[in-house]
């Protein structure tokens, strides 16, 4: 039987039942059990999986409903993955308006979520390109939500963890490009006041931005790592050629293969891959959005026991000094994760009610699950982040406490106005009960 | 460019493999049952490339329909050159055994229904000295089970005709196919423990579209089957007679 693990595979869930839906009529199963839609399986923590209770496997909504050249509208089930949008659109001259780094989420995880990618500082989240979509309710038969209509529950359903309802299908506006190409720019950078500097002055000309961070980096060289910055490249006479065949991490660790040398290791030489300050290419578009998608399973890398993502964000007032705390705390507990994310997100905020971009700088790192030290470590850390009035990315998450998640997400009492009666999930149990 | 007629065209396999044939651009004809689910794969097709497709709401059963439904086929796309079968349903053995109805109902929808349909295509087919057939049958055709010998009977028929049609037509220059898919996780087995030997629709699909390319005769999807099945052939009637299977 196919697993219905999270990404991080921490902590372990077992669902009492599956369901798979084909179709956007099938009724839910009658059964007395809570309900969670589950897509792709690529939120990293508890928000896909519902212990105890059932799920419903979205990805037998695998169609496109419609597509229109001219304006580039597209309609689809929630159960496609970016990717085959990607393949379908990029040969037409149209893109995803906001892409996560990995094209293997469904367009339901991705409203659910409300994810973000590299260009948020200009187009904002997925969700904010949502035009349209069909939600199917256990109290309401099926509900069609945009600003317009049954608003309240569309902003709810934007980065509503899948808690109000199944989604059936979604009109996305996507964006026009020239091609398939990235024209992109490295830069190496030596310390944190320089990724803010970088950040600050290209923000206005590069539509992605994203640093590296090599987060055991101490001292002077606290937060060094390299800068990558891009736009959709203009009409060029020779194309970059599509990476070739994806390849697999073939088995489960026994052990995890992420500790302290091995990251010291990867992350001195990573910092120095490239000769040069910067470096400016021409690369296709999957090897600058979606570098991990080229290992399938690389959460495979970290054993069996999985590991914990860490995603969070601070307010643009204190960035710089929360930033640098919590790298303290992370390069002296000496874990971490060979990608190390960082990002000054823009000022655009998003209609969901539980979204987590705002205005500030965002770090995303993972650990190798260590037990109790693990989970220690990410305390001290939201304790930094609670204090500066930021929040963590629930999609991400697996261990933060009710009490912050409450903080973290002020309007998560209206929110629970508008989840469906049969719908919970581990997540919202989590952190909505202790 | 071909010209396709599909029927059972929301059938979790026929899905799969029209997607290919709309990456194609292969103009399609779907026949199913349920409006709502016909139109959402025809969007679908239409869609991911397909140059045209048209649709048909009708029940496979409905044999006096067969004949005005390929000629819709043929004047609708221009001409037809390939027909995929691939409608049916698992049958309720427990409930064919108590009920004669129940398993008249099943020959109907998984064996008439199908020869009636191939009837009306080989003659076209023959007059028209081409055209390639693939119909669905079943590994579970290749010896009777206590499990599921209702099933099988209906599609050892299915399996045992075409090998009569592939016979008759190869002189007109007619392709006929047999696809015996092993165990695939599609809506119709969904109630069923899946182990390794299970695969997707996608899976086969990527077979049919070989079997077609290479104008196979009978293809076990996936091929380890073939073997499988050769086994069980194999096992003496007095000795299988008294397996669990």
């Amino acid at each position: 039987m196919k697993g219905y693990a999270s990404w991080g595979r921490y902590p372990k869930a077992i669902p009492a039942m599956v369901y798979g839906p084909h179709w956007a009529d099938e009724l839910f199963p009658k059964d007395a059990h809570f309900l969670l839609p589950y897509g792709n399986g690529r939120s990293y923590g508890d928000s896909c999986l519902n212990d105890s209770g059932a799920l419903l496997d979205m990805r037998g909504l695998d169609r496109f409903l419609s597509f229109d050249h001219s304006t580039g509208i597209l309609r689809c089930e929630a159960g496609v993955l970016l990717a085959d949008i990607l393949a379908l659109v990029v040969p037409m001259g149209w893109f995803l308006p906001v892409t996560p780094g990995t094209r293997f989420v469904t367009v339901g995880g991705a409203i659910a979520n409300d994810v973000h990618g590299k260009n948020h500082h200009r187009t904002g989240t997925f969700g904010q390109h949502v035009q349209r979509l069909a939600l199917r309710r256990s109290d309401q038969g099926v509900v069609l939500c945009s600003v317009t209509e049954n608003a309240d529950l569309f902003h709810a359903t934007i980065a509503g963890l899948g808690l109000t309802g199944a989604i059936l299908w979604a009109e996305i506006q996507l964006r026009p490009i020239a091609n398939a190409a990235m024209d992109t720019e490295t830069i190496r950078f030596s310390n944190l006041d320089a990724f803010f500097d970088l950040s600050g002055e290209s923000d206005r000309d590069y539509e992605y931005t994203v640093a590296w961070i090599d987060c055991l980096a101490q001292g002077k060289f606290l937060g060094r790592g390299l800068f990558m910055r891009g736009n959709h490249a203009t009409p060029q006479e020779k194309l970059p050629a599509p990476p070739g065949k994806t390849r697999g991490f073939p088995v489960d660790m026994p052990f995890p293969l992420v500790n302290v040398w091995s990251l010291r290791a990867f992350n001195s030489l990573y910092y120095r891959k490239q000769f040069a300050k910067m470096r400016r290419t021409i690369t296709h578009y999957e090897p600058f959005f979606y570098p991990l998608d080229g290992v399938l399973h690389w959460n495979r890398l970290y054993g069996r026991r999985g590991f914990l993502q860490y995603q969070c964000v601070v307010p643009p007032e204190s960035a710089k000094e929360s930033i640098r705390a919590l790298l303290e705390i992370i390069a002296t507990a000496r874990s971490g994760s060979f990608l190390a994310v960082l990002k000054v997100f823009g000022n655009r905020f998003s209609p969901g009610l539980l979204s987590f971009p705002r205005p500030g700088a965002t770090l995303a790192l993972d650990f190798p699950n260590q037990g109790q030290h693990t989970l220690d470590l990410l305390d001290q850390l939201d304790t930094i982040v609670a204090s500066a009035g930021g929040a963590v990315y629930p999609a991400k998450d697996a261990r933060m406490s009710g009490e912050h998640f409450r903080q973290y997400f002020p309007r998560w009492e209206e929110f629970q106005r508008y989840i469906d009666p049969r719908f919970s999930s581990s997540f919202w149990r989590r952190v909505t009960r202790t | 460019m071909r010209h396709i007629l599909i029927v059972g065209a929301t059938s979790a396999i026929a899905e799969a493999t029209a997607r290919r044939f709309a990456q194609e651009g292969d103009r399609l004809y779907l026949v199913a049952r349920n409006p709502e689910r016909l139109a959402a794969v025809a969007s679908d097709l239409e869609t991911r490339g397909a140059t045209q497709v048209e649709t048909m709401v009708l029940d496979a059963n409905d044999t006096t329909k067969h004949s005005e439904l390929i000629t819709q086929a043929e004047t609708t796309m221009g001409g037809l050159d390939t027909i995929l079968v691939a409608h049916g349903t698992l049958s309720d053995q427990k409930a064919c055994e108590s009920s004669f109805d129940e398993t008249l109902k099943e020959l109907q929808t998984n064996c008439l229904s199908l020869i009636s349909l191939l009837t009306h295509v080989a003659n076209r087919f023959e007059e028209q000295k081409h055209g390639t057939i693939v119909v669905i049958s079943s590994v579970a055709g290749d010896r009777g089970r206590q499990s599921n010998y209702v099933y099988g009977t209906a599609k050892a028929a299915v399996s045992t005709f075409l090998q009569g049609l592939r016979n008759r037509l190869y002189r007109s220059g007619v392709t006929v196919i047999t696809i015996k898919p092993g165990f695939v996780d599609t809506p119709m087995t969904a109630s069923f423990r899946k182990g390794k030997l299970w695969v997707s629709p996608e899976k086969i699909s990527e077979g049919i579209s070989r079997a077609i390319q290479r104008k196979s005769d009978v293809v076990y999807l996936p091929w380890f089957w073939k073997f499988i099945m050769v086994v069980i052939r194999l096992i003496p009637e007095n000795f299988f007679k008294k397996m669990k299977l």
